[in-house]
């Protein structure tokens, strides 16, 4: 599966392959938890950060994650002004690659970077997002959150909000909750998302009532504020009203319902501050944590080629 | 060059015909569909009865179509400015082996073709190439900006033969009608890139399935369809002739169908790309299949096919769009618009006409005589006697594969590298001059 | 050629030999057994149940995945499943007693001690096996053998139980050529 090729898009991975990653990562978090945070198993190999976007948080996760697996860690950051200069994006890949790393974390603001950059490198990729089109990693931690407290993916039903149309991470939700049986609701203004996403399985759906009522998972989506500027909706405070989760909506869901969000959060938007601190339902610390693990379990089984350990 | 083209199928719309026979020329002109009984042949020469002195060179047709030069009227060529692209060269050398004996060429070139130093470049060098004809398409627009009218009289006069700001439309409404109006008296085409560019803006595909898939912003259908049923509102008004470039969707093509039954003065092109691609060629990010308009979906292909059955789409042009290597070997979102189509053009056409889309008689209406008549090419578009001896031989039937790497455009940026194609041209003449012919 | 070299008596009488020898050499309550995965896990178990039976004083047991130390990352380790290390108890001071079922080039127990040390600071850490078939490659030696088996370094021993599935315990040898 993912060994030697990498893994750029959730869309691309099998059931069997998500949930041997998040399996994996479960005895990930195990090592987090420990006083000594490391394991031996990465020692010599180069994991190399190549952000064209700068993205703090997820490039230190991925870093955390490397360094505990003992794999050296270098990064790599380009303002996305790097080819005014006169590089190409290809042409700094390669560079980079000519120093015989063993995989690369990217990411860019390009959609399907992955792929063009997948034909021109020998070495695995592993996206950190790309663009408005997939974030593999934020998919499988929420997987991983999911499965962490509800023991099960199948059957449930996962409403994924806010501005669908630029995410990448709604893509890589759907592309992997799908796989796994989720019953995946999108709720979004119509500004925001297209009747078209119905074609990645999901329900496309206007109405909060409908969205939330007996939910068991809620994502609510970053809303990027600059997108107000550009009329895709009229004020912070209408977006909020309308299509933000609050302690009032959330009481439509399951009495059970957990509520996760990729972070960084505009609170009062997307989350009321009561929503985003109650630790029953919220579950937005739980996955920066097993992002970390989820991390290392994507970096581990994308290095090398792999075979069952014998030594009898 | 004296020529006798023998037993091939002559197709010739501008006089209704279709029927076995053989063609004679004479320097740069048709003279005329000739009797087997009135010359004799010797090898490869023909003589006329009671004329041994004049030799003609034989070229046996059998089993392949004698039809008017074909004529495209949308390429991009890039010479001035960006000959590592194409130059006139090349793209004239390009035109004919795909079959084309006339080429429009766009004005979107450094410094943009809006006065009349480029245009008498542009077709000078052309015709000191000696390969196919160019035509030029002066800018609207100086420097194509939309903002002030260019010299249309002179760019006229200097042989430019339409004008467009194409790469861009005339996005303001009161810049076009004020076009319309003041060329009226010329008698060419307008040719509008319709787009409303406040709705394509952000977009690299068409807005639908495929470009949720791939998580690429798209441009919707209304881009192209707004700026359709404006174009056509301020033909309507103005009476004033307005071609709209490269339609492809399919309320784009309503709109067409009921401005002619209206009356109204436009015609209207597709490309080949359009009617053979829909927007799943994008899949895998394959810059190669990135255009403008982009490619739709396939309802909207469809109706494109219908369109161009029933006649509502006037011609078939390639919107020959050639970009070096590194300009789509990029990041989609940068990758540059465009196909290098002139050589694949025939052979994608030729399959409307093996799937019973189009009969023969309007592959070549569509291909020649129609864009002859919408940019006033006087005898071109025509096997008539007196004609200039532009003439496409077509082997309908050949089996081929396209590669890009024999591409004599320096274009290779094309999606259908690898595919089978059914007929090609086989032998192109221009102004009486044979090119080709090696590929039997 | 494969050949059974214990059966399931001979597995039975070496592991409660086994048993009897922690007991008498102990020398802090619980004993803890740590079993290597896979088949360390049922050995331990087993040893535990005997030792629990004869000498009726307290064992924990607990498993342990080498997945993550294993020295041969080069080669590449990244189909394996890691999965998860049990340990309930504090190895801080503790005696502990690996329990693997063959010990060969000593590759494994290395790794073993390495993620129980990684874990805290044992007092004491021995080692357990049902087979040693020699050809180590580190010095590492067993503190319990079940038995000791000359082989041929590119023999296979091969352990089976009835915790994995099969139908009886056996311990074969699987010799190439001839
Ligand atoms: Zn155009």
């Amino acid at each position: 599966m993912v060994s030697g090729k990498g893994i750029i898009g959730l869309k691309y991975l099998g059931k069997d392959d998500i949930e041997k990653i998040v399996e994996t990562a479960f005895s990930m978090r195990d090592i987090s938890k420990r006083s000594v945070k490391k394991v031996p198993t990465l020692r010599g190999k180069t994991v190399i950060n190549l952000f064209f976007e700068s993205s703090t948080r997820t490039k230190t996760s991925f870093e955390i994650a490397a360094k505990r697996l003992s794999a050296d860690v270098v990064n790599f950051s380009y303002a996305s002004s790097s080819t005014s200069k006169g590089e190409t994006t290809i042409d700094t890949a390669k560079n980079i690659e000519a120093m015989n790393p063993d995989v690369f974390i990217i990411r860019h603001a390009s959609s399907g970077i992955m792929e063009l950059l997948s034909r021109h490198l020998k070495t695995p990729i592993i996206s950190a997002g790309d663009g408005t089109n997939e974030h593999p990693t934020q998919g499988l931690l929420d997987i991983m959150t999911i499965r962490d407290e509800k023991k099960r993916i199948d059957g449930l039903k996962v409403v994924v909000a806010g501005d669908i149309y630029h995410s990448r991470v709604a893509r890589s939700d759907i592309y992997g909750m799908g796989k796994l049986g989720a019953k995946v609701y999108f709720f979004s203004p119509p500004t925001l998302i297209t009747e078209d996403y119905a074609s990645l399985g999901a329900r496309v759906t206007y109405d909060a009532q409908e969205a939330f009522t007996d939910a068991d998972v809620i994502i609510m989506l970053r809303i990027q504020l600059e997108r107000q500027a550009t009329g895709l909706f009229p004020s912070t405070r209408e977006y909020a009203k309308v299509f933000g989760l609050n302690e009032q909506r959330l009481k439509l869901a399951k009495p059970d319902v957990i509520v996760m969000h990729p972070g960084p959060i505009n609170r009062g938007l997307e989350l009321s501050s009561g929503v985003a601190d109650n630790k029953e339902h919220s579950r937005v610390l739980k996955q920066v944590e097993n992002g970390v693990s989820i991390r290392m379990s994507a970096i581990y089984h994308t290095i090398g080629e792999g075979h069952e350990y014998t030594d009898n | 060059m004296n020529i006798l083209i023998i037993n091939g199928l002559l197709i010739d719309p501008s006089q209704n015909m279709e029927k076995s026979g053989a063609l004679l020329i004479e320097d740069d002109r048709i003279k005329g569909i000739v009797d087997p009984a009135s010359y004799s042949i010797n090898g490869d020469t023909a003589f006329l009865k009671g004329q041994k002195d004049k030799p003609y060179t034989v070229i046996d047709a059998a089993g392949k179509w004698v039809v008017p030069g074909l004529i495209d009227m949308h390429v991009h060529f890039r010479d001035p400015g960006y000959e590592y692209k194409e130059d006139i060269i090349t793209g004239t050398m390009a035109a004919m082996s795909g079959g084309f004996t006339s080429v429009c060429a766009m004005p979107n070139t450094r410094p943009i073709n809006d006065n009349k130093t480029v245009t008498s470049y542009m077709i000078s060098k052309a015709r000191d190439a000696g390969y196919a004809n160019l035509f030029p398409i002066a800018a609207v627009s100086k420097g194509s900006g939309g903002a002030e009218l260019s010299e249309i009289y002179d760019l006229v006069d200097a042989g430019a033969v339409a004008v467009s700001d194409d790469g861009m439309p005339v996005a303001s409404a009161g810049l076009l009608r004020m076009a319309l109006l003041y060329m009226k008296p010329l008698g060419i085409p307008l040719i509008d890139h319709p787009e409303e560019l406040s709705l394509s803006k952000s977009g690299y595909m068409n807005e639908g399935v495929a470009s949720v898939k791939l998580g690429l912003n798209g441009i919707p259908q209304t881009a192209e369809s707004v700026a359709v049923a404006r174009d056509i509102m301020i033909a309507a008004e103005t009476g004033s002739r307005l071609h709209l470039a490269h339609i492809s969707t399919r309320y784009s093509i309503e709109l067409v169908r009921w401005a002619k039954k209206m009356g109204i003065p436009v015609t209207c092109e597709v490309t080949t790309n359009h009617f053979s691609l829909n927007e799943d060629a994008v899949d895998g990010y394959n810059t190669n299949a990135k255009l403008n308009p982009p490619l739709r979906s396939e309802r909207d292909r469809q109706a494109v096919l219908e369109a161009i059955s029933d006649g509502t789409i006037d011609c078939i042009v390639t919107d020959h769009a050639p970009h070096g290597h590194d300009e789509k070997e990029v990041e989609f979102d940068k990758a540059l618009n465009g196909i290098s189509g002139l050589e694949t053009s025939v052979g994608l056409s030729l399959k409307l006409v093996h799937d019973k889309i189009i009969n023969k008689k309007q592959f070549v209406q569509l291909m020649s005589y129609t864009p002859s008549v919408i940019v006033n090419l006087k005898n071109k578009g025509t096997l008539k006697t007196g004609a200039d001896a532009d003439v496409t031989i077509i082997d309908p039937d050949k089996k081929w594969v396209v590669d890009k790497n024999k591409f004599l455009s320096k274009g290779r940026n094309t999606p259908f590298h690898g595919r089978e194609l059914k007929g090609r041209a086989w032998m192109t003449i221009a102004g009486g001059k044979i090119h080709g012919n090696t590929r039997t | 050629m494969k050949s059974v070299i214990m059966d399931s008596t001979a597995i039975e009488r070496a592991l409660k030999r086994i048993a009897h020898e922690i007991i008498e050499k102990h020398t802090s309550v619980p004993v803890s057994l740590i079993g290597i995965r896979t088949a360390g896990v049922f050995i331990a178990s087993r040893l535990a149940e005997y030792i629990g039976q004869f000498g009726r004083i307290p064992v924990q047991t607990a498993i342990l995945d080498i997945t993550l130390y294993r020295d041969d990352a080069a080669k590449g380790a990244g189909r394996a499943i890691v999965r998860a290390t049990e340990i309930h108890f504090s190895v801080d001071n503790t005696f502990i007693i690996l329990v693997d079922d063959v010990l060969f080039t000593g590759r494994t127990v290395r790794a073993a001690m390495d993620a129980v040390i990684d874990l805290g600071r044992p007092k004491v850490i021995q080692l357990a096996v049902l087979v040693d078939r020699g050809h180590r490659e580190l010095p590492i030696k067993a503190d319990y053998t079940g038995k000791n088996i000359p082989t041929m370094d590119d023999d296979q021993i091969k352990v089976v139980l009835t915790e994995s599935g099969s139908k009886e315990d056996a311990v074969y040898v699987i010799r190439k050529g001839d």
